[in-house]
This record gives C-alpha cells, sequence and structure tokens, in this order.
C-alpha cells in the first residue's frame, strides 16, 4: 500500500487569545529584535499514513485533521500531503 | 443508588470527589476506569480534575475517545445527570456535549486560589440547591480554564440560560466571565471550580457540598 507523508499545520484562529504567543513576542525584543509586530504559537504535526490511493489519504488525513489534532472551535488547520518515493 | 466517577490515566482529583461524596455526603461511589462501558445502577457520572492523558495534544482531546465516555454520551443524552469538573469540563467540550474550548489562561499563570462565583442555576439541576444570584467561593486550580467562545454563541448561550455560573472577579480571561456551563436540558455541567474541595469544613468553605448534593436529585 502506497505511503504518503503529510505535515497538518494547527493555528489559532485569529479571534483566539494567544498569551503565549504574545510573552515570547515580549521576550524577542529582550533578545535585542524590535521588531516583532505579531507572534502566533501553533503546531506542526507529521504523519505518515498508508492508504490505496491520493484521494483516499487526503480524505483520512482531513478527517484526522478536523476530529482529532486541531479542534475547530479554537484552531484552523491546514494541510500538506505527498506520496513517499 | 450510586455514582460514578470516572479515573482517566492522569486522573487527579477522582478521589477528592470520592472523599466529598462518601466522606462528606455519605453517599455511594463506583470508579469508572475509562476502559470500562457498564453504567448500570449508576445515578450520576462524575468526570472529575487532573491531566486525563498527560493533556496530550489539547485539555481532553484524547480522553474524548475513551470507551467509557461513549457510554456516558448515552447515559448524558438520556437525561442521566453529568458533572465535568475542570478537567472534566475541558473533555466535555471536546467531545461536544458542551460548545466552546478550554484556553491557556490570560496571564499564563497556572491559578491556585479562592474564586468568588456568582450563580444562576436556572434549569441546571446540578446547581438546584442555590439561590439565583447567590454568591459562593469556590477553589480554582487550573492552567488552561479561560472560556472560548465566540460573541454570538456566547450571546446565545447567555439567552438560554446556560451560563450557570460566573467569575464575580475573572481571574483568567474566560470571555463572558464563564466559570460554569450547563446543557439546556440542565442535566449537564461542567465548571472549572472545583466544588469537591470546598465540601469539607475542616479544609476550608462548604460552598461546593450543596452541588455535589445534588448528584442524587
Amino acid at each position: 500500500m502506497p505511503l504518503f507523508h503529510a505535515r497538518v499545520q494547527v493555528s489559532l484562529r485569529p479571534s483566539v487569545l494567544d498569551p503565549a504567543g504574545e510573552a515570547t513576542r515580549a521576550a524577542a525584543g529582550r533578545l535585542g529584535v524590535e521588531g516583532v509586530r505579531r507572534l502566533r504559537i501553533g503546531k506542526a504535526i507529521e504523519v505518515e499514513l498508508e492508504a490505496p490511493d491520493p484521494a483516499t489519504a487526503r480524505a483520512q488525513l482531513e478527517l484526522l485533521s478536523d476530529r482529532l489534532l486541531a479542534n475547530p472551535v479554537i484552531e484552523d488547520w491546514s494541510l500538506d500531503v505527498r506520496e513517499a518515493g | 443508588m450510586t455514582i460514578g466517577i470516572v479515573v482517566f490515566p492522569g486522573s487527579n482529583c477522582d478521589r477528592d470527589v470520592q472523599w466529598a461524596l462518601e466522606g462528606c455526603l455519605e453517599r455511594p461511589t463506583r470508579f469508572l476506569w475509562h476502559e470500562e462501558r457498564d453504567l448500570t445502577g449508576l445515578d450520576a457520572v462524575v468526570l472529575p480534575g487532573g491531566f486525563s492523558y498527560g493533556d496530550y495534544l489539547r485539555c481532553g482531546a484524547i480522553a474524548r475517545f475513551a470507551p467509557v465516555l461513549e457510554e456516558v454520551r448515552q447515559f448524558a443524552a438520556g437525561g442521566g445527570p453529568v458533572l465535568g469538573i475542570c478537567n472534566g469540563f475541558q473533555v466535555l467540550t471536546e467531545m461536544g456535549l458542551l460548545p466552546g474550548a478550554l484556553t491557556r489562561n490570560r496571564d499564563l499563570h497556572f491559578l491556585c486560589e479562592p474564586a468568588p462565583l456568582e450563580v444562576q442555576p436556572g434549569a441546571c439541576r446540578w446547581l438546584q440547591n442555590y439561590g439565583a444570584g447567590e454568591h459562593i467561593t469556590l477553589p480554582i486550580a487550573h492552567g488552561e480554564g479561560r472560556y472560548q467562545v465566540e460573541p454570538e454563541e456566547l450571546r446565545r448561550l447567555e439567552a438560554e440560560g446556560c451560563v450557570v455560573l460566573r467569575y464575580a472577579a475573572n481571574p483568567n480571561g474566560s470571555v463572558g466571565d464563564v466559570a460554569g456551563l450547563s446543557n439546556p436540558e440542565g442535566n449537564v455541567l461542567g465548571l472549572m471550580p472545583h466544588p469537591e474541595r470546598a465540601c469539607d469544613p475542616q479544609t476550608g468553605g462548604i460552598d461546593g457540598l450543596r452541588l455535589l448534593a445534588a448528584a442524587m436529585g
């Protein structure tokens, strides 16, 4: 069965406060990097998945992203899939 | 007449809930391991606080798939009383039994302190022993308790009387000062404060006693 590599990017929805991102932005200033106007922390999740074809792989990964890896109440997600090999 | 207390790997308030119910209220309890599916004979189910599955991914995200929660979902759908405390509240939102999500506290601190609250019991059976507008104090202990929901959804929840517990002095940045939320039917309550830690006069206030006493109707 073909193997697919996927990278799921999970980010907080723009309306959701990101206090950890704000604290990190403040630390950037203390490092001497003054120009950081916005910093939001998300997650990148790497997945290897076996599936019979690319369409099935994408459908499975979309289900995974929407129902487990991200919580659509507070997070957006995007998906990058490529077939291994 | 027994109250089930769900135990996930990483739950840490399960024994506190047991003490409050058995020690303070003389109500029998039964621990429900996360893989259990038998809820027969239970009059209410409590999802206790803690760090289920290490809070991996998001608080409550992995717990949502525990076999016992499939049964709890059916129990709640049949009108059975379900109480989610702290991590239990996070689990209830991840399950979709209550709307919204609990996110990182506004000031990033883990907050462990008494929280003054205002109660609006409405149809919530867990709060039937409190008066409308009554002020009580319960301890909070959480790092991710900031309730988040879109503004229009919050207005809907307020209009339906689902916002049953509010912080009198919002400690964590929750929208609408939400500390606890009921479903419209009133049998499911999720709250960040810990009523089970306010039941024994030897450890402070007993404002949580009447909440847990409501487990048996």
